[in-house]
């Protein structure tokens, strides 16, 4: 008892440590001794565990926990930044599964039905199938549109689940557990598949939310307090992501979950407008002569790998011709929150020089020249102007205040949206076609 | 009524994270995504629990081991990939 108490307390303690680490995560300064904390807590709650629970079999304990490490190093040091919206996805994925066979084991071993067990499955599963399905479009594997009836889909989905969970009086057998599970997995399946990826964000973060609510049922199964702090903590941080980033659009998390995405074509009236072309050498002597450069990064920077081609511009500007250079992030720019940080970190921009929505917003009125390179709905100026245009009241990044703006784009199509940018027919601006990254090193050439 | 302490501290729980989490400033949001990662791996103690209660080779046993290997993979694989991203963060001299 006394061994059970001090473990009790522990736990405490490690949750402690998780909060403190998520809270020196909120600065740039204290943000690695965040990690550390963390890693503390959780060496804390494992060593104790394994001190005071005796073990039939720590042979295989031992086996399985060693070479999860050996292949979780080797991934997490060497998977590339660009993919790292997947492996989010993934270990989103991973979390919730292990979760629901903690559920599984639960249900078959406890000698009374428990609603905490079976809720830690069934959440646990619809995380696992809904991350594998976020993955599966992260690596453009699966790119279709939405399902037909969708919505119908997800109605038969839960419906399923709800049913068969209430089937539950009496122990539960294999047979109806398993069912259960699968009826999850499926829901998770039909509930994510139709979402489109300029979403993948909100996904992402709502993914994360779920994994740790099934650690928190799975907390209330065992009576663990470490699991049902650290599973709210969870949860809480990946709704407020979720949240900011909906927020971020102008939409609500029922519109991304349950409506057809407008895909509308924008009414240009019939006429042609005529978008103006510019060259590599065009956008090179603008920037060398201007004052001052906003770049606007977007998914397509993330998927030619441009971020270093682009910070090597952004030297030479700065160092060559003492352009002021300011790099301005949308929170909904790429495919995970934080995507564009990360990389544009990742090619050693200095965080001093990136700067979010509205700090930057009134500095395009005195830019010379914004650099917008594979973004195009977060500039769209639709969102202020067009109230029947599905993007209004998004917040934008004004580029358009921007003396000169430069698109680098594979074409003059819509963004995720599928509504026209009118910014591209404007008289400042100047189309640069193609790849992200070709482009920038061209007129990184020319500087 | 243990339930209902449990719902207590689940509840006061979510507070503590949506006040701690609110101030993380939008740069820093992909780490704070791979260190929850990785903490939700926390779920590795009560695999070991429930390892612990299970006869030798029976199913509950095969299901606590897998839950502990894919545990450990999330608190790894989170802890290397966030010391990665954390440390292209530091402040660096001009």
């Amino acid at each position: 008892m006394i061994a059970h108490n001090g473990l009790y307390l522990i736990y405490l303690i490690s949750a402690i440590f998780f909060i403190f680490a998520v809270k020196r995560l909120s600065s740039p300064n204290s943000a690695r001794s965040g990690n550390y904390w963390a890693q503390a807590g959780m060496i804390l709650a494992i060593f104790a565990t394994l001190l005071v629970l005796p073990s039939r079999n720590d042979l295989g304990i031992l086996t399985a926990g060693l070479l999860a490490a050996l292949l979780g190093l080797l991934w997490g040091n060497f998977v590339k930044m660009t993919s790292l919206p997947q492996m989010i996805a993934l270990l989103n994925g991973l979390g919730g599964f292990a979760s629901a066979l903690i559920g599984f084991a639960e249900m078959l071993h406890q000698s009374a039905y428990s609603f905490s067990s079976s809720a830690g499955l069934v959440i646990g599963c619809f995380t696992f199938s809904g991350s594998m399905i976020a993955l599966l479009k992260l690596q453009n594997l699966y790119n279709k549109g939405r399902l037909p009836f969708f919505n119908l889909l997800n109605c038969l989905a839960s419906a399923a689940v709800v049913l068969i969970w209430f089937q539950f009086s009496e122990v539960p057998t294999l047979k109806t557990v398993l069912l259960l599970g699968f009826a999850s997995v499926v829901f998770g399946v039909t509930l994510t598949l139709p979402i489109g990826g300029a979403d993948m964000p909100i996904v992402i973060s709502l993914l994360n939310a779920l994994s740790g609510f099934a650690a928190s049922f799975i907390g209330f199964s065992l009576i663990n307090i470490a699991l049902i702090i650290t599973g709210a903590l969870i949860g809480a941080s990946g709704m407020i992501l979720a949240i900011f980033m909906t927020h971020a659009m102008n939409r609500n998390l029922f519109t991304v979950l349950f409506r057809k995405t407008q895909k509308n074509v924008a009414n240009t009236d019939g006429k042609t407008q005529t978008a103006h072309t510019g060259s590599p050498q065009d956008a090179a002597f603008l920037m060398q002569n201007a004052s001052k450069v906003i770049i606007v990064p977007g998914y397509g920077m993330a998927a030619a790998g441009a971020q270093h081609a682009l910070k090597n511009m952004a030297s030479i500007l700065e160092n060559k011709y003492h352009v002021d250079v300011k790099f301005a992030i949308h929170p909904v720019a790429g495919r995970m929150p934080g995507h564009m940080n990360i990389l544009l970190a990742e090619a050693k921009v200095a965080y001093e020089n990136v700067f979010s929505l509205s700090e930057i917003n009134p500095d395009f009125e005195t830019a010379d020249v914004a650099y917008v390179i594979g973004a195009n709905d977060i500039t769209n100026p639709l969102a202020k102007t067009d109230s029947s245009s599905p993007l209004y009241g998004m917040p934008i990044l004004e580029v358009f205040k921007a003396k000169t703006v430069f698109f680098v784009k594979r074409s003059l199509s819509g963004g995720y949206s599928g509504v026209e940018n009118p910014l591209f027919f404007a008289d400042n601006t100047l189309m640069l076609y193609g790849d992200a990254k070709k482009i920038t090193e061209e007129i990184t050439a020319q500087l | 009524m243990i339930f209902l302490l449990l719902i207590s501290v689940f509840l006061l729980s979510c507070l503590v994270g949506y006040f701690v989490v609110q101030g993380v400033t939008p740069a820093l949001h992909a780490p704070l995504m791979s260190v929850t990662n990785a903490i939700s791996g926390i779920v590795i103690i009560g695999a070991l629990k429930t390892a612990a209660s299970a006869e030798t080779f029976n199913i509950q046993e095969i299901l606590s081991l897998a839950a502990i290997f894919l545990a450990s993979l999330n608190i790894f694989g989170g802890f290397a990939i966030s010391a990665r991203m954390l440390k292209l963060f530091k402040k660096k001299e001009r």
